[in-house]
């Protein structure tokens, strides 16, 4: 086979420059972060799970619900309402803590895992910048996870107050508490907690593990882990101080002081989530921001591990 | 315009100079393969010119600085560097539709066409196809490309001699024009002997020759000396002398036929007998690098 028994064919034409319709850059970024969700299917798999296992764990007890009410029945329907906003409460954070861990270990492999299975270099065989790409795998921790555990746990609980409602008028007993469980409220706190909390608030522990995943060429986890320790143990023994292990520990521990005193559920965990007007968030997120640079400059030179 | 100009490109990992200052201009339309010895420089070169990694000197890939401009460049360029960058997990409709979705100059029904020729389901994720299947993946991804430069790197490394000579046959023929450019290294020098229209020989992050194939085929000549004449043949100063069948086989460079043809029987070096003559003859280079 001869080069030259190719003529020139009609494709030289059709490949001078304007012939194309561009992409937009949104459109790009939507199928980035498709791509993202497609390797990690434990975005949404992970917290479809533990929604599935406990509404049947609340399916199993609630076949003794009947016989609960009746023992509570000198309890006004204030107080009965407090019970079961509780359970909502606790199914709520177990979906909260399950998409917190997810979106840890997601981050961490995030610009690791192209590495060590050589994908990376197909994915930059395509025109995809290092930024585009570093900025969509930012994107499911900080907007796509908080906005998917709100949805679920949202479906979760009306198939819960369906499932109660459903035993309770088969049982002939009284729906009136259910109407003090104000899902409606605790639902809009919810999500200001997830955007704002879980999106905004823990975006330097997204960035950091990101910046992690871009540089560590093996030990992910440790190098996420133990750099923060040291500083903390080295603080310690230096000053004998701990800002910087309380600095995180309040970073992490939005809304932990509340679960403790009163018992009123979700909404009291969430109460005090932290606000778009809180200093100590923006400060994050220009760190945040630091971060993600260096992880793009980072994936711009590194190739295979 | 060339498709690729480099002046004084240099690039060193600490003490190690993978690239040593080299010049080089390759110009549109052109077949180019690269060869060298493991360690050449040949894939940094190739990195430089994709925009995978910094360099020093003087670097333009169809009129852009690969390093700045990588994602710009990506849409004129297409590479595969090894057969085993498909990620596993990917299932082949959804290579397509990403491919589709960030390429502008992906055409996806040509890929699909393609794969229609080949047994790969749709629905099959990378990971559950052989080492071939992978490989006509990517190529069939890649010729549904319009870019103007495609850069292989040991494209076929692994692969057994069917695909081997399957992707380079759908290469030349469904992919290859006169306005395309196709730079490509390999092992498997004699696999892509007919298939070029230059080379260029690497050695230690320099390049040691560099000339069209016409060029290489005016002038150099390897000729099976007849034992008497022997003495004669090496007066003329050859390149490189080996023994093959009984006789001795020696390669010149420049010397014209008629006076060779009365030392022995004159034919063209292939490509590897070159490359061991060139390489061979480098300081301090073990002979047969090239397999």
């Amino acid at each position: 086979m001869s080069t030259q028994s190719n003529a020139i064919p009609q494709s030289a034409l059709a490949s001078g420059a304007g012939s194309y319709n561009e992409i937009s850059v949104a459109r790009r970024f939507y199928w980035l972060v498709k791509r993202e969700v497609w390797e990690s299917r434990s975005i949404y798999i992970a917290p479809l799970a533990v929604a599935a296992v406990i509404l049947l764990g609340y399916f199993v007890s609630a076949i003794s619900l009947p016989a609960r009410m009746r023992e509570a029945s000198g309890m006004t329907p204030m107080a009965q309402g407090d019970m079961f906003a509780q359970t909502f409460g606790t199914a709520a954070m177990a979906l909260m803590a399950t998409t917190l861990v997810v979106a840890a270990f997601y981050c961490l492999d995030a610009l690791h895992g192209e590495r060590r299975d050589r994908s990376i270099l197909f994915w930059k065989s395509l025109p995809v910048s290092d930024s585009m790409t570093v900025l969509s795998k930012a994107t499911i921790p900080l907007f796509l996870l908080p906005l998917l555990t709100f949805l679920i746990t949202v479906a979760l609980q009306i198939c819960m107050l369906l499932l109660t409602a459903a035993i309770l008028l088969a049982g002939g007993q009284s729906l009136a508490m259910l109407s003090h469980l104000n899902l409606g409220i605790t639902w809009i706190a919810l999500l200001n907690h997830l955007v704002v909390g879980h999106g905004l608030y823990y975006a330097p522990f997204y960035g950091w593990f990101l910046l992690v995943s871009a540089w560590a060429r093996r030990g992910t986890f440790l190098w996420a882990v133990l750099p923060p320790l040291a500083i903390g143990v080295l603080e310690k023994i230096l000053f004998n101080t701990s800002h910087f292990g309380d600095l995180i520990g309040d970073r992490f521990g939005i809304g932990g002081s509340a679960t403790s005193g009163k018992a009123t559920g979700m909404l009291a965990m969430i109460a005090d989530s932290p606000t778009l007007s809180s200093p100590g968030l923006w400060i994050g997120l220009i760190l945040t921001a630091l971060f993600l640079f260096a992880a793009m400059q980072l994936r711009r030179r590194q190739g295979p591990v | 315009m060339a498709c690729i100009e480099a002046r004084a490109l240099r690039k060193a990992f600490g003490k190690t100079v993978a690239l040593d200052g080299i010049d080089m201009r390759v110009e549109e339309g052109r077949i180019l393969g690269i060869i060298g010895p493991n360690g050449a420089g040949k894939t940094t070169a190739l990195n430089a010119i994709l925009g995978l990694t910094p360099y020093q000197g003087e670097l333009h890939v169809l009129g852009r600085d690969p390093w700045r401009e990588r994602d710009r460049l990506m849409r004129d360029v297409s590479f595969i560097a090894d057969v085993a960058v498909l990620p596993r997990w990917i299932r082949v409709w959804q290579v397509l539709d990403y491919v589709a979705g960030v390429h502008p100059r992906f055409d996806r029904a040509k890929a699909e066409g393609f794969l229609a020729k080949t047994t790969i389901r749709q629905t099959s994720k990378v990971r559950e196809l052989s080492k071939g299947m992978v490989a006509q993946l990517h190529l069939a991804l890649i010729l549904a490309i319009d870019a103007r430069l495609l850069v292989l790197d040991e494209p076929t490394l692994g692969l057994d001699i069917l695909y081997r000579k399957q992707f380079y046959d759908s290469l030349l023929n469904d992919y290859f024009d006169r306005s395309r450019t196709i730079v490509v290294t390999t092992h498997q020098v004699e696999e892509i002997e007919h298939v070029l229209t230059d080379l260029m020989f690497m050695d230690r992050g320099r390049i040691v020759l560099h000339c069209s194939m016409e060029e290489f085929e005016g002038r150099y000549l390897e000729v099976m000396v007849r034992p008497e004449q022997l003495d004669a043949a090496r007066a003329l100063k050859p390149l490189h002398e080996r023994q093959g069948l009984g006789r001795s086989i020696l390669l010149f460079d420049g010397r014209d036929r008629e006076t060779l043809s009365a030392l022995g029987e004159v034919r063209s070096p292939s490509i590897a007998d070159l490359f061991v003559a060139v390489i061979g003859k480098q300081p301090g280079q073990a002979q047969g690098a090239a397999e």
